[in-house]
């Protein structure tokens, strides 16, 4: 993956439009901009339409582009999904919003065996561009069935790129590299980030899928992250540098491809590192980042690789348990500094 | 069914079966001589479904089909060494030896990727139709599965899909009176599945899925309703499977032997070539047809045993879009 780095957050680039948004409203404007840019591409899903999507991601494109190309489908994720696929197949470049990502797991077959697998078995004769959007994560109130992060199941699965935006200018940035993806793209956005407000500078703004954004330089220790996350681990990296830890906190958005390079180039840096996200710790994705790191940089590493993520139970619904499934600022400050210890 | 049709017509038909027919039991061949990797799922029995079915569409129509689909491959008329090749997983084969049997894709062909997962080719059928109507063009989609499809969520979703939307899909259930290996007929209450799917709002037809011309027919009419912007409709064609559920099922466990020998008293050749042999001249016609597509197929299984097998490294083609 061609390691070419971000450009636009540093404000170097040339002059755009830089617009305060949130993170839904990032997604709608790339959404309309592509259907208005491509006319191959459609939105599909439930309640996309008329009324816009549950959180609001889809707003007035029905109204804009018609009926037949922001369609409302039966509350039939296999069927529609499916109807993905073979659309894909034949020219046009769906985007579909599965509502919540535990809803994929009625539907995995037609992303996983079909989506996934149908370029490859057939020697490359079809293409599959799809965007499968979809949001994932814990907020308070939400009870196991409507709260899990199942990235790791996409990143597992060749075939797959699997994208996951924590601001509102790379909800837009990432959208619209997804959309014109030629591979299916797992797009995991974050229900706790849509209200979430940034800057967001429009049109040029595309941000190439495997390419990761390092948010914070730090010198001591690197903390891998993704999502809502982020801004978890950035405040707890304010904290520590107040004792004079450097953290440098990398936002991987993208984990499939990952940004191998990055991640390696900042570990043999640092010399220690702690992976931190909202998805199971079991089998998650930092136990493939600590993988890989333990295989391609293990003369460079001071300490194990830590691995922070939600405690392996479903997601329980009484408050009084939200601060002990996720990881938090305070328990990823002292991961962080425990790894240096 | 209407008059029936002219014997060179049907004699176009009959070929095309005796090629699904022997391009199969050449792969039981290649399989038991362990030249084909894997399992292979015949259609043998059900010729005249897969080839009826075919001729009632435009070239430039579209067919997803199942694991069971060598026939409904070969009638959109790909090339058979190139199917063969595919099976013998050859990098010369339709879909570079990634695909198999399952899987003889040739999108040049309007064959789209058979599905080797029950029920979930037609999901992809009513995408593959939505993009037609999209692009404006009046191409149709001819989405064959099994009776047993029919019990798997996805189908029922499917067919919905297709109904509230208008969809130019033809579904083709093949009813070979077996959910692989157990009674269709044990698998659901009462005695119909064309009733299941006509409550979805669609026209439904039970046609003798021995009988190409019938099914021909049937299906043309459920082409033209597509093609008219009318919608999708389901024909559903009674057929047997001769053999098992794969090339390792004898198939006879689980089935009487009168039941077999009723079907087989009713193969879609024979019957077709008792129908002809009453023209003058017909056997000794059919018979250099039959000679001149053994032929054709001796050379298309030679050449594939003979084409390449792929490059090791070239493990990761087709998997990712280039670039």
């Amino acid at each position: 993956m061609q390691q070419v780095r971000d450009k636009v957050d540093t404000g170097s680039s040339v002059a755009a439009a830089v617009h305060e948004m949130t993170y839904a409203q990032a997604l709608n404007r790339a959404l309309a901009e592509e259907l208005e840019r491509d006319p191959s591409v459609i939105v599909m899903g439930e309640d996309v339409g008329a009324y816009g999507g549950v959180f609001g991601v889809t707003r007035d494109l029905q109204a804009r582009f018609g009926p037949r190309r922001v369609l409302d489908t039966p509350i039939s994720e296999t069927g529609f999904l499916g109807c993905a696929v073979g659309a894909a197949m034949c020219g046009l470049r769906p985007v579909v919003e599965i509502m919540f990502v535990d809803f994929t797991l009625v539907c995995m077959d037609q992303i996983v065996n079909q989506a996934a697998k149908l370029p490859f078995l057939t020697g490359g004769q079809v293409r599959m561009p799809i965007v499968f959007r979809t949001q994932q994560g814990a907020r308070p109130g939400t009870a196991a069935q409507h709260s899990q992060c199942l990235e790791a199941l996409f990143a597992h699965v060749p075939g797959l790129r699997v994208l996951a935006p924590a601001t509102p200018a790379d909800a837009y940035g990432m959208l619209k590299a997804a959309i014109r993806s030629d591979d299916p793209v797992v797009y995991l956005e974050h229900k706790a980030l849509y209200a979430t407000v940034g800057p967001v500078r429009l049109s040029e703004y595309i941000v190439p899928i495997g390419m990761s954004n390092t948010v914070r330089s730090g010198s001591h220790v690197t903390a891998l992250t993704y999502s809502a996350m982020v801004p978890v681990v950035l405040s707890a990296a304010d904290a520590l540098a107040e004792d004079g830890i450097s953290v440098e906190v990398i936002d991987l958005r993208s984990l499939a491809p990952l940004d191998e390079a990055a991640v390696l180039e900042s570990v043999k840096r640092t010399g220690h590192v702690v992976v931190i996200h909202e998805g199971w710790r079991r089998g998650g994705y930092g136990a493939e980042l600590a993988g890989l790191i333990q295989e391609l940089a293990f003369d460079w590493l001071d300490a194990p690789v830590g691995r922070m993520g939600a405690r392996d139970v479903p997601k329980p619904f009484s408050p009084v348990f939200d601060s002990v499934y996720l990881p938090t600022k305070d328990s990823v400050i002292s991961a962080l500094r425990s790894t240096l210890c | 069914m209407t008059a029936t049709w002219p014997a060179d017509r049907l004699v176009g038909l009959y070929c095309q079966m005796y090629l699904v027919r022997r391009f199969e039991e050449r792969c039981l061949e290649l399989s038991r001589k362990g030249l084909i990797p894997g399992s292979i799922h015949l259609c043998i029995g059900q010729e005249a479904a897969a080839v009826g079915a075919a001729s009632a569409l435009r070239s430039d129509d579209l067919t997803v089909a199942t694991y069971r689909g060598h026939g409904h491959v070969l009638a959109r008329g790909i090339d058979p060494r190139a199917a063969f090749a595919e099976v013998l997983g050859r990098q010369t084969g339709l879909c570079k030896g990634r695909g198999g049997s399952m899987h003889l894709t040739d999108m040049s062909h309007g064959v789209l990727p058979p599905n080797s997962i029950v029920g979930a080719g037609l999901p992809i059928a009513t995408g593959a139709a939505l993009a037609q109507l999209h692009k404006g063009a009046d191409r149709v989609v001819l989405c064959s599965f099994g009776e047993g499809t029919l019990n798997q969520g996805g189908a029922h979703e499917a067919l919905n899909l297709a109904a509230i939307w208008s969809l130019p899909v033809i579904f083709l259930c093949e009813n070979n009176q077996y959910s692989e290996m157990t009674p269709a007929y044990q698998m659901i209450k009462g005695d119909s599945f064309a009733t299941r799917v006509a409550a979805y709002g669609m026209p439904t037809t039970k046609v003798d899925g021995m009988n190409v011309q019938a099914v021909a027919e049937a299906v043309a009419q459920a082409v033209t309703r597509a093609r008219n912007g009318e919608g999708p409709s389901y024909v559903e064609a009674d057929t047997y499977r001769f053999l098992g559920h794969y090339q390792g099922d004898p198939g006879t466990s689980y089935r009487p032997v009168d039941e077999i020998n009723y079907w087989r008293a009713r193969d879609p050749l024979l019957l077709l070539a008792a129908q002809l042999s009453a023209e003058a001249g017909m056997d000794m016609r059919l018979k250099a047809e039959e000679e001149s597509i053994e032929v054709a197929l001796d050379t298309a299984q030679q050449a594939a045993l003979d084409d390449p097998l792929p490059l090791r490294d070239d493990v990761w083609e087709g998997l990712y879009a280039a670039g």
